[in-house]
């Protein structure tokens, strides 16, 4: 029988996991690994995205005041301008705002709260696309049909504009006293269901190719059911393209956080994360206290520019058609 | 031709109505619009009239196809939060964020697509280099990002443009009101326009040029410089011609998506706009203005898409061969 023509059968830009070895020997030595380290955006890249997601995942051992504590500020120390200029001290490199918050602090914690919304968020939209993408492409039928269509529809609309009817929808249906503690799951899920039709279509895709493979006509003959071979036969076979989808989704996360964040219907301000932050120093701006928006900015641009280009060398990386 | 307009309308009937569904879902059962009217202090005799006033005691396929009939006649309710006809709220809003997005779109085309041929055709001189580096740039910052540095560069340290709102605006007709027709205006729209429009530009910009660097390598090309054609007639005449196609899906896709991002932009500049009228909405839960706007943007969607494919026809002469092949 002859090999069934990949890559035409798959959407464009979508590339395969292949020829990464068996491992940690296999893994070290691949293509994979010496592309990587002689990829110098790549290489960059990570090292930034890593740095970020240390100082944000360690922030309450690692920043230098604790912008949680109330106790702790001053309106002595408030908007103190970022080093070196001739008013700011060791303390506060970054500056501080209205209220005396160490800005660096607060970006720190601001950064550890949008990982936490983008991980979790894309981990959703991850489980879900890959129920609906091995589902819709495995079984076909009424269940294809379906699914796709809500994909379609929901693929239609930007997934922020989803995004903030779904979190203003559940905030609206929720009862006043449970809005607050809430937000966060509440965010994490619209972001989620926002993001998963992409990953479901992809892993579709994938999915009606592998399904018509030797080696699944060889476990459904020997009576494997139906949701075993979706599961531990074809999810390995498709999962190469989701990484990347998930890592693209995780820049996109974390952006659509910020943003509604930004617009005031996302984090409470009692958590802030990085949107939260821009938000609040967008009002000091006319005033001339540019560094307490214009930071928290940076930490957001780097964060997600670090992560988008990790995605697109990934994309090439594990794209056969580009070797 | 015809069946194929007629295919593309059937198909968008379900899915308005499961829009509308949706949309009614919210309206009548989110946020208990009874208790909402009436406050804290009432009878039960009052609550009772009220529901049967509003017809909420009817079954819930009547209520429905009520709701979508008077959505049909442009009524949506009252909003919560302003006490006033949603349908009013919003039609005096779309103009404003019409203009802005019409703008944006007209910049990001007139730009895009000569740098993009140009990025395309002399693609290793500093310029084009240049080019392709604020693009990169104008991709991975986020909307709000430009907005707020345009307003500190050119508002705030520059003090050359107003920083919010849409200046004075001039009445057209009975509703539409236009900020085109003064000095004031116009200042407004520059620095709102440039922040939403970037994004699009950039990636308009990137499409053409990669779709140009793909054309330019055909035979057909190779054949026309053979046959002696000048420079400007291979690249306008047969290799931007041939580029336009995706060019147009995401010029018009991108246009929904800039009715959409606009909020964002209105909200940094404060634009008196339909996405300031939703952000301020889904702040304090105003369902009716929340609905409605689901209606009216996914029928803004609907027959954009359906503009998108009706354009395929006119540029793609091929679409029209298979068709009749059949």
């Amino acid at each position: 029988m002859a090999p069934p023509d990949r890559a035409a059968a798959e959407p464009r830009g979508v590339p395969v996991l292949s020829g990464t070895g068996t491992g940690a020997r296999g893994f070290l030595g691949s293509d994979f690994v010496h592309g990587f380290r002689h990829s110098p955006v790549a290489v960059v890249s990570a090292l930034i995205a890593l740095v970020l997601i240390l100082a944000g995942v360690f922030a309450p051992w690692l920043a230098p005041h604790d912008p949680t504590n109330l106790a702790s500020l001053s309106l002595l120390d408030s908007f103190k301008p970022p080093w070196p200029s001739a008013d700011s001290d060791w303390f506060n490199p970054l500056g501080t705002d209205s209220q005396g918050r160490d800005v660096l602090s607060a970006i720190m914690f601001g950064m550890r709260i949008s990982l936490l919304v983008g991980f979790c968020s894309v981990a959703i939209a991850v489980v879900l696309g890959i129920v609906a993408g091995l589902a819709a492409g495995y079984l076909g039928g009424a269940a294809d049909t379906i699914l796709m269509r809500i994909a379609d529809v929901q693929l239609t609309f930007p997934a922020i504009l989803t995004a903030l009817m779904i979190n203003g929808i559940v905030g609206a249906a929720l009862p006043q006293t449970m809005r607050e503690q809430m937000q966060i799951p509440v965010i994490i899920v619209s972001i989620g269901i926002s993001l998963w039709p992409g990953i479901a279509r992809t892993v579709r895709g994938s999915t009606m190719v592998e399904r018509n493979k030797e080696y699944v006509l060889a476990a459904r003959v020997i009576g494997v059911p139906a949701r075993r071979i979706m599961i531990s036969h074809v999810l390995p076979n498709v999962i190469g393209p989701v990484l990347v989808l998930a890592t693209l989704g995780l820049g996109l996360a974390i952006l659509t956080e910020a943003t509604l964040s930004f617009l005031g219907v996302g984090l409470p301000p009692t958590r802030p994360s990085l949107g939260t932050l821009i938000r609040y120093g967008n009002d000091f701006l006319f005033s001339g206290q540019w560094w307490v928006t214009i930071f928290p900015g940076a930490a957001l641009v780097l964060m997600v520019l670090s992560i988008n280009l990790l995605g697109d060398w990934l994309r090439d990386a594990l794209n056969p058609r580009l070797r | 031709m015809f069946a194929f307009v007629a295919t593309r309308l059937l198909q968008a009937i379900p899915v308005l109505l499961v829009v509308g569904l949706i949309s009614f879902a919210l309206f009548a059962y989110v946020g208990d619009p009874v208790s909402i009217i009436l406050g804290q202090d009432h009878t039960e005799a009052q609550r009772l009239e009220l529901i049967r006033q509003l017809g909420l005691d009817r079954p819930f396929f009547i209520q429905f196809a009520r709701y979508l009939w008077t959505a049909l006649h442009g009524e949506f309710g009252i909003s919560y939060r302003l006490a006033q006809p949603v349908s009013r709220l919003i039609g005096e809003r779309a103009p404003a964020t019409l203009e802005l997005a019409v703008t944006a779109m007209a910049l990001a085309i007139a730009i895009g697509i000569p740098m993009g041929v140009y990025t395309g055709i002399h693609r290793d001189t500093w310029f084009s280099r240049l080019f392709m580096a604020v693009s990169l740039i104008g991709v991975s910052l986020p909307v709000f990002l430009v907005g707020i540095l345009l307003i500190l560069i050119f508002s705030v340290s520059l003090d050359w443009l107003p920083s919010f709102g849409r200046g004075t605006v001039v009445p057209i007709g009975s509703w539409w009101t236009t900020g085109f027709a003064t000095w004031s205006g116009l200042r407004a729209l520059i620095l709102p326009a440039i922040t939403l429009g970037l994004f699009q530009m950039t990636l308009i910009l990137r499409l053409v040029r990669a779709e140009m660097l793909e054309v330019l390598r055909t035979d057909y090309i190779r054949f026309a410089r053979a046959r002696g054609l000048p420079n400007r007639t291979i690249h306008f005449g047969h290799a931007l011609k041939n580029t336009l196609v995706p060019v147009i899906t995401i010029i018009g896709l991108q246009f929904g998506g800039l009715v959409a991002f606009s909020l964002v932009t209105e909200t940094v500049f404060q634009w008196p706009g339909m996405g300031l009228l939703l952000v301020q909405s889904v702040a304090v839960a105003d369902i009716p203005v929340m609905s409605a706007y689901l209606l009216l943007i996914s029928l803004v969607y609907l027959t954009i898409n359906l503009a998108v494919d009706l354009l395929y026809y006119a540029v793609d002469p091929r679409l029209r061969v298979s068709r009749r092949g059949h």
